[in-house]
């Protein structure tokens, strides 16, 4: 039988999921024992072309093209986790949340302090994604299955619950690692 | 600063003797005789007291009758809670909104009118109905509200809009409003005649120690919705180390249908206050605090002239007659429109002046409550029913009802039924009785205890009224099978939002959450996923919740989810696509596509 697929993705995040996922160091030869990677930037596959058993999602939903791969991780994936804050909540992107968003353009591209933009142009290429009204935690556009707090969840955390799920065992993972203060 | 205001301010303090602990008191002062409590008169209020600007607003912003805005000369206040919405107000709305052409929340520009939306004003029984500053017009429709308009713009004087009075003593010349008594059965305990003084008389015949003990042979326990054994506490309180002790009379009566307390603070307010000086002779104080919710203040001059009289009679005051003759007098501490302040560590604060927050517990009040010291706080009718007990024996009290819920109970009744109003009862009567007996016709649903209690449906109304069955403060509300069960479970949520005080996450969120989500599944956007979220988020609620507010919160929802679970499956459904029906695409992406003048790509492709 083939092993699992397990894709991943960073949306509206910092790319720190990721860097604690890889930080499972040695680990990771176990898990590529377990699964294998589809989608994910860790082997920089685009597109899906096989059903995935884990989608494992970074970052909250920030523009037209993260509701396009969030959709397309909810078609082809049995399982979404949300990992870290952001993905659960939107959270350090989602301050901008209580400005509206030509104000938000206005600061990146005109006016902030440190802005140097001689032509005054906001960038408008049809390949750069439009941003939405807000950032919204994953769980707000589709159907996320399970939820790993942290900023960024421990290496632990993540491989804790990773075996637990692709070897069917229920996810509860015990206090210290998912207790953050 | 302006002269005429810091005089104004320095009046007001000094009325209260320039004491910190009367904050709540003169904002109220001032909000009547400026209009608002602004940023000049917070200052003033500060230095007047001693205290810090910063105390001042957190007071006044936590209030809903203090405004640190420029509110109308006269303020209407019309009751959007559910039974009014039942019974008309959206129309009653329209009228107001169209005759003095402002909306809900605004002034009229020439400064003299304000409108506004409030919770239950404890006038179920005779709804819609809406306060005009501190005067009650009940059963309004959009002809009344067109006329009151008109009347106000001639005279601006709320009593003037009255025109006839109510029965008992709402007709009272320091009363004077057109409220209904409404009481449709009186039962021995507190609705039965009065002879003033011959509970307190026997009372103070007994020692404070027989006092306690007789009360808690009667079994009494607590009215006001926790059922705590009265002589329990009562006997904590003597018990308890302290310079001086207190008794405060619980009548904040916010929670959502109950209106029973209002019924007896017109009719049986001799019987209360000798409630409150027993309760004073039993556990050693020499001060009782009535606290009256600010929606009640009709009632407040009457109420004044009842002590004077007490205290003309020798009932009250210095050396109060008895085997040793002992001091106790009473005053009256005015609510300012905050349900939380029910919450007897929250009413302590507010009669401390400051905003409502709920204290942590331990300490109790009897231990450290008003101003830290040992403190007995008491529903209204639990104080008449221990007077009662004084006076026909705690063997004759403990005979009525079931032997765990002994004596009878006031329902405030209001509703689809015919005859909504007070009724006592004795305990451990039946809901199916009671339906009867208020003329439901066709009830779905009963909503017992107010928004904090539970709905129940039809399996349930063979159940007794009793605080090992359906307990209650004395609130039930009567949902016919015309009624859409989710309505009155939104609006509750909604209230609960409003009256969260905010100092802890699971009520302050959780509740908004819960909101969300049911507004969500009302929208047919839910998802079958949503009911269990609902039912998980409200045990965190409930669990992590430091005040009785946030570990009830979630009733409505928990309640009718058990009594009917239909009506929340008919609505949701599994989504057709992997995005949730609830996320609006095109909504999120408008702003983007004006800004850019383009459509999206990715998802055109
Ligand atoms: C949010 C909240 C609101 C409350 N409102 C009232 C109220 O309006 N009147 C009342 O008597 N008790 C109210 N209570 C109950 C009081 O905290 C307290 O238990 C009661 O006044 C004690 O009096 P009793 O023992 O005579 O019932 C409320 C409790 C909570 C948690
Ligand atoms: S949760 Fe923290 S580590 Fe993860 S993407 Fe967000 S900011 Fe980065
Ligand atoms: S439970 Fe709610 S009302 Fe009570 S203290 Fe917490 S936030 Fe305030
Ligand atoms: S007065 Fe409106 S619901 Fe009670």
């Amino acid at each position: 039988m083939s092993k699992p697929k397990i894709a991943t993705t960073s949306m509206c995040g910092c790319f720190g999921c990721h860097m604690s996922i890889l930080d499972i160091d040695e680990r990771i030869l176990d898990l590529i024992e377990l699964v294998d990677f589809h989608k994910s930037p860790v082997d920089d596959i685009k597109e899906f072309t096989d059903r995935c058993a884990v989608g494992l999602i970074e970052g909250g939903v920030s523009n037209d093209e993260n509701v396009h791969v969030l959709q397309s991780f909810r078609e082809n994936c049995d399982m979404l986790i949300a990992v870290g804050g952001c993905a659960i909540n939107g959270d350090i992107p989602s301050m901008r949340n209580k400005v509206p968003l030509r104000e938000c353009l206005d600061e990146a591209y005109l006016h902030g302090p440190t802005v140097h933009n001689p032509d005054g142009l906001i960038p408008n290429d049809p390949e750069i994604p439009l941003l939405l009204d807000r950032v919204y935690p994953c769980n707000e556009v589709v159907k996320i299955d399970a939820f790993l707090p942290g900023c960024p969840p421990s290496a632990d955390t993540i491989w804790t619950a990773l075996v637990a799920v692709l070897n069917g065992e229920p996810l509860e993972l015990p206090y210290e690692l998912i207790k953050y203060d | 600063m302006d002269e005429s205001l810091e005089q104004a301010v320095s009046e007001i303090c000094d009325q209260y003797n320039n004491d910190p602990t009367r904050l709540v008191d003169v904002a109220r002062a001032v909000q009547a005789r400026l209009g608002h409590v602004g940023n000049a008169a917070m200052d003033a209020i500060a230095g007047n007291l001693g205290i810090h600007r910063v105390e001042v607003e957190s007071c006044v912003s936590f209030y809903s009758f203090l405004s640190t805005e420029p509110k109308g000369e006269v303020v209407i206040r019309l009751c959007d809670d559910i039974i009014d919405e039942m019974k008309g107000s959206s129309r009653v709305a329209r009228a107001f909104r169209k005759e003095l052409g402002i909306d809900f929340g605004e002034t009229t520009p020439d400064g003299r009118i304000s409108l506004e939306w409030t919770p239950c004003i404890g006038m179920c029984d005779q709804a819609p109905a809406a306060l005009v500053n501190d005067v009650v017009l009940t059963w309004l429709s959009s002809d009344a509200a067109r006329r009151i308009v008109r009347e106000l713009r001639e005279h601006m004087d709320p009593q003037k809009l009255v025109h006839s009075f109510g029965d008992g003593n709402n007709a009272h010349e320091l009363v004077r409003a057109m409220v209904d008594n409404n009481i449709r059965k009186a039962g021995p305990v507190v609705l039965a005649p009065v002879t003033q003084g011959d509970a307190l008389h026997k009372a103070l015949s007994m020692s404070p120690a027989e006092v306690i003990r007789e009360v808690k042979t009667a079994r009494l326990r607590g009215r006001g919705g926790a059922g705590f054994p009265t002589g329990m506490k009562w006997d904590f309180t003597r018990g308890s180390d302290g310079d001086r002790k207190y008794v405060v009379c619980n009548a904040d009566e916010g929670e959502p249908g109950t209106f029973k307390d209002r019924v007896i603070l017109t009719e049986r307010a001799e019987l209360l206050f000798e409630g409150m000086v027993i309760a004073g002779y039993a556990v050693g104080a020499e001060t009782g605090i009535l606290y009256l919710r600010g929606e009640y203040a009709y009632l407040r001059a009457y109420l004044e002239h009842v002590l004077d009289d007490m205290r003309e009679k020798g009932l009250l005051g210095k050396g109060i007659c008895g085997r040793q003759p002992f001091d106790f007098d009473i005053r009256i501490q005015m609510g300012a429109g905050s349900y939380v302040c029910g919450e007897e560590t929250a009413l302590l604060s507010s009669c401390e002046g400051k905003r409502g927050d709920p204290k942590t517990r331990p300490p109790f009040p009897a231990q450290k409550g008003y101003l830290a010291q040992p403190t007995v706080v008491n529903n209204v009718e639990t104080l008449c029913c221990a007077a009662r007990i004084f006076e026909k024996g705690s063997g004759w009290f403990a005979e009525i009802g079931p032997h765990g819920s002994p004596g009878t109970k006031l329902l405030s009744i209001s509703g689809d039924c015919s005859k909504p109003g007070v009724y006592e009862l004795p305990m451990g009567v039946s809901l199916a009785d009671v339906l009867d007996l208020c003329g439901a016709r066709d009830p779905k649903a009963v909503q017992i205890g107010g928004a904090s209690g539970r709905m129940v449906g039809e399996d349930d109304f063979e159940r007794s009224v009793s605080y090992d069955d359906l307990a209650t403060g004395g609130a039930l509300m009567v949902f016919s099978h015309k009624r859409d069960i989710l309505k009155p479970v939104r609006k509750f949520m909604e209230f609960f939002v409003e009256e969260s005080c905010g100092y802890c996450t699971p009520c302050r969120v959780g509740n908004k959450l819960l909101l969300q989500c049911l507004e969500r599944i009302m929208a047919g956007k839910g998802v079958p996923e949503d009911i269990e979220y609902l039912e998980r988020l409200s045990e965190n609620i409930v669990t992590a919740s430091r005040c009785g507010l946030g570990q009830t919160s979630p009733n409505p929802i928990r309640t009718s989810l058990k009594s009917f679970r239909v009506a929340y499956e008919d609505m949701v459904q599994e989504p057709e696509g992997a995005l949730r029906p609830s996320f609006d695409l095109g909504a999120a992406l408008a702003e983007a596509e004006k800004i850019a003048g383009r459509g999206s790509t990715i998802l055109n492709e």
